[in-house]
């Protein structure tokens, strides 16, 4: 199976931000789970802007628009919800490791075209989702200790479990 | 059901206005609500029958899709938004969500 290179990026991809997840080991506070989550759905969005550039594939831009208009919406509300319990989101190692992956993986993108693009993409876009999830489901939403903000990860992970399935569904239909 | 109701009642069928006119069980259509949030259709009513109405509200904060595994039916929903759906036929339509595959229904219609 890595023979493919595509494949092969996205798997690196994603050890590359488990790794970053790990490095958080040592219980993250709210303010930094707050921050990680928000930079998750920012950084899928960065993603899915790259896709809606590139991209001529009508399911690509589907899944690509869905990407910006669920992530925006969480986004907005954990904003709402920063601001009601006037916890102020903290830069983190982790949030820096993420971001750091995903700039290298979106610069790997957007050296592609065509079907090669959208299946790395599509590809990657698994791969991520499948990373969030696991760090929000063993470390964000055990470790969070504000109920509000414990409810909205937990709608996060419901979000990219739902975005992962359906980025499966892509990649499927992209074969 | 007299003569001139029975004309009337065919008129109706004619132009396509069943769901106004009484059903041969006795009852108006009803409407039902099943409303969508935090990513999942709320139960389906257990008592749904031919010409009765599905209305779809989305009180979740993302869009989402009524859209039926046999075509019969795909609303799409904003946020806060609300659809409808005649129930046409009688059987077993399972539903689902374009953008969120997992989430699922199943709508049994009686004749």
């Amino acid at each position: 199976m890595f023979c493919n290179p595509r494949l092969l990026l996205a798997v690196t991809m994603s050890f590359a931000v488990s790794g970053a997840m790990a490095q958080a080991a040592a219980k993250p506070t709210d303010p930094q789970i707050a921050h990680i989550a928000y930079t998750a759905g920012q950084l899928d969005i960065a993603a899915a802007e790259l896709a809606l550039k590139t991209s001529q594939n009508k399911a690509v831009r589907d899944f690509a628009e869905e990407m910006v208009r669920d992530h925006t919406a969480v986004n907005k509300q954990a904003l709402a919800l920063l601001e009601k319990l006037k916890v102020k989101p903290q830069d983190n190692d982790t949030s820096k490791s993420l971001t750091e992956g995903a700039a290298k993986e979106r610069e790997e993108l957007s050296k592609l075209s065509g079907a090669a693009f959208d299946k790395a993409y599509a590809q990657n876009e698994v791969a991520y989702h499948q990373t969030v999830n696991g760090a929000l489901a063993t470390m964000l939403i055990p470790d969070a200790e504000n109920g509000e903000l414990k409810s909205l990860l937990e709608t996060g992970l419901k979000l990219f479990k739902e975005h992962q399935q359906h980025a499966e569904h892509l990649v499927g239909q992209l074969k | 059901m007299g003569v001139r109701s029975f004309v009337a009642a065919s008129a109706a069928l004619s132009l396509g206005l069943l769901a106004f006119i009484p059903l041969s069980r006795g009852a108006e259509p009803q409407v039902y609500v099943i409303e969508i949030n935090k990513l999942a259709f709320a139960s389906a009513p257990a008592e749904l029958h031919m010409n009765d109405i599905v209305e779809w509200r989305n009180s979740d904060i993302f869009r989402h899709t009524a859209t039926a595994s046999d075509s019969s039916f795909d609303v799409d929903l904003l946020p806060g938004a609300k659809g409808q759906t005649v129930l046409k036929r009688p059987g077993v339509i399972e539903y689902t969500c374009r953008f969120h595959p997992g989430m699922k229904g199943r709508l049994e219609v009686a004749p």
